[in-house]
């Protein structure tokens, strides 16, 4: 059974309402996808080079102001439930948790938490650098996550391409390697029936929508 | 109307430009148009991945995709393999299929040139073998658009060693 009380807030800081807007924004998230140059992305690489890269990155979080005392968890080492209950808490994504259908933990899979901030470890990237704020806190949480980008990217070496930007495993992601997504619950537009035309607004200026339930 | 470039294909952009109060309009096909790094607005809608792989496999006008057992020299994945998982093995596959992803990105991103964060300019070997990469780069574009191919394939040598 993995020991949540080594995180001050029980890896849930995000959904105590102290945030911007919290009465209709639950949480904010940022990610950057980073990999390594000099290792090959992780779909093909194998078990040696993915301990590899935890080592690197471990090294560099420890000497690095924001994840300096972070608490790792090793998903590969961890029970379903345990897994589970790390994902329910919006810390790892369902694919690193293994969770996905037919889907399996994979060696090396590991999660470098410090209060607001992370590292998800050999996910589809090498790195998932992530904030997760309470509210609707887009500037605070792209200023952590790209103080954090700055610390490691000082002591790793990152793939980046002089055109094309951060390179990631998948095209969709290369550039800036950045996704920012807030989590919302609109009751009231559902009981009205006006959802669908909301959600349909959405795409036309940009922006996707995923249901939580 | 036909384009102002190719004078071949048909314009289907129209580009207004105003530069100290000159107005001047192209007429400019898709193709010219991506040239010259002007996208078209639905060029970036968002579009699964899927069928953006899908139509590069059938469009007559893409540029020709390398064959699917053209392995990359690092990882050893080939083009099909992307085709099949939508996921690249390794840097290095940005290079080796950069024909390909070079239109795929133009196609989901607008555009192939990252105007956020530069990493390498943090460090500053980096940020000087950047800036020599970048020239060594136009130098290139300049042979090649001159005929030039001893001396591209030359400069393509240096960049390759330089990366």
């Amino acid at each position: 059974m993995i020991d949540l009380s080594l995180l001050t807030d029980g890896g849930v800081g995000w959904l105590d309402a102290s945030g911007p807007s919290s009465h209709l924004v639950l949480s904010t998230r940022i990610r950057l996808a980073r990999n390594l140059a000099g290792h090959i992305f992780q779909g093909r690489n194998s078990e040696t080079e993915r301990e590899e890269i935890l080592e690197s990155v471990e090294g560099a979080a420890r000497e690095s102001v924001l994840l300096r005392r972070a608490t790792r968890y090793r998903l590969d080492r961890l029970d379903r439930i345990d897994r589970q209950l790390l994902h329910e808490r919006h810390l790892v994504s369902k694919e690193l948790a293994g969770l996905e259908a037919e889907g399996r933990v994979r060696s090396g899979a590991s999660i470098l938490i410090q209060e607001r901030i992370g590292v998800m470890l050999n996910e589809e990237d090498h790195l998932r650098i992530q904030g997760l704020h309470s509210g609707f806190a887009l500037d605070e949480t792209y200023a952590e996550v790209d103080r954090l980008d700055t610390e490691l990217g000082q002591r790793l070496a990152f793939a980046f391409h002089s055109e094309f930007g951060y390179l990631t495993s998948c095209p969709t992601n290369v550039g800036t390697g950045l996704r920012a997504s807030v989590l919302i619950h609109l009751p009231g537009l559902v009981l009205t029936k006006e959802i669908s035309k909301v959600l349909q607004g959405l795409a036309q200026v940009g922006l996707t929508h995923r249901g939580l339930w | 109307m036909s384009c102002d470039q190719c004078r071949e294909r048909e314009a289907v952009i129209h580009l207004t430009q105003i530069v100290n109060e000159q107005v001047t309009t192209l007429h400019l096909c898709e193709k010219c148009a991506a040239e010259k790094g002007v996208d078209s607005p639905g060029a970036a809608v968002k579009t699964p991945l899927g069928s953006f792989l899908a139509e590069m496999t059938k469009g007559a006008e893409q540029p020709p995709a390398p064959r699917s057992t053209d392995a990359c020299g690092r990882c050893g994945a080939t083009f099909q393999d992307f085709r099949e998982t939508g996921r690249l093995g390794c840097s290095d596959c940005y290079r080796t299929f950069e024909l390909p992803l070079r239109d795929l990105l133009r196609r989901l991103h607008g555009s192939t040139h990252h105007l956020g964060e530069r990493y390498a300019e943090r460090d500053p070997v980096a940020a000087v073998q950047g800036a020599r990469t970048a020239e060594l780069r136009e130098q290139l574009r300049l042979a090649v658009e001159a005929e030039n191919f001893e001396l591209a394939a030359e400069l393509r040598d240096r960049l390759r060693v330089l990366e």
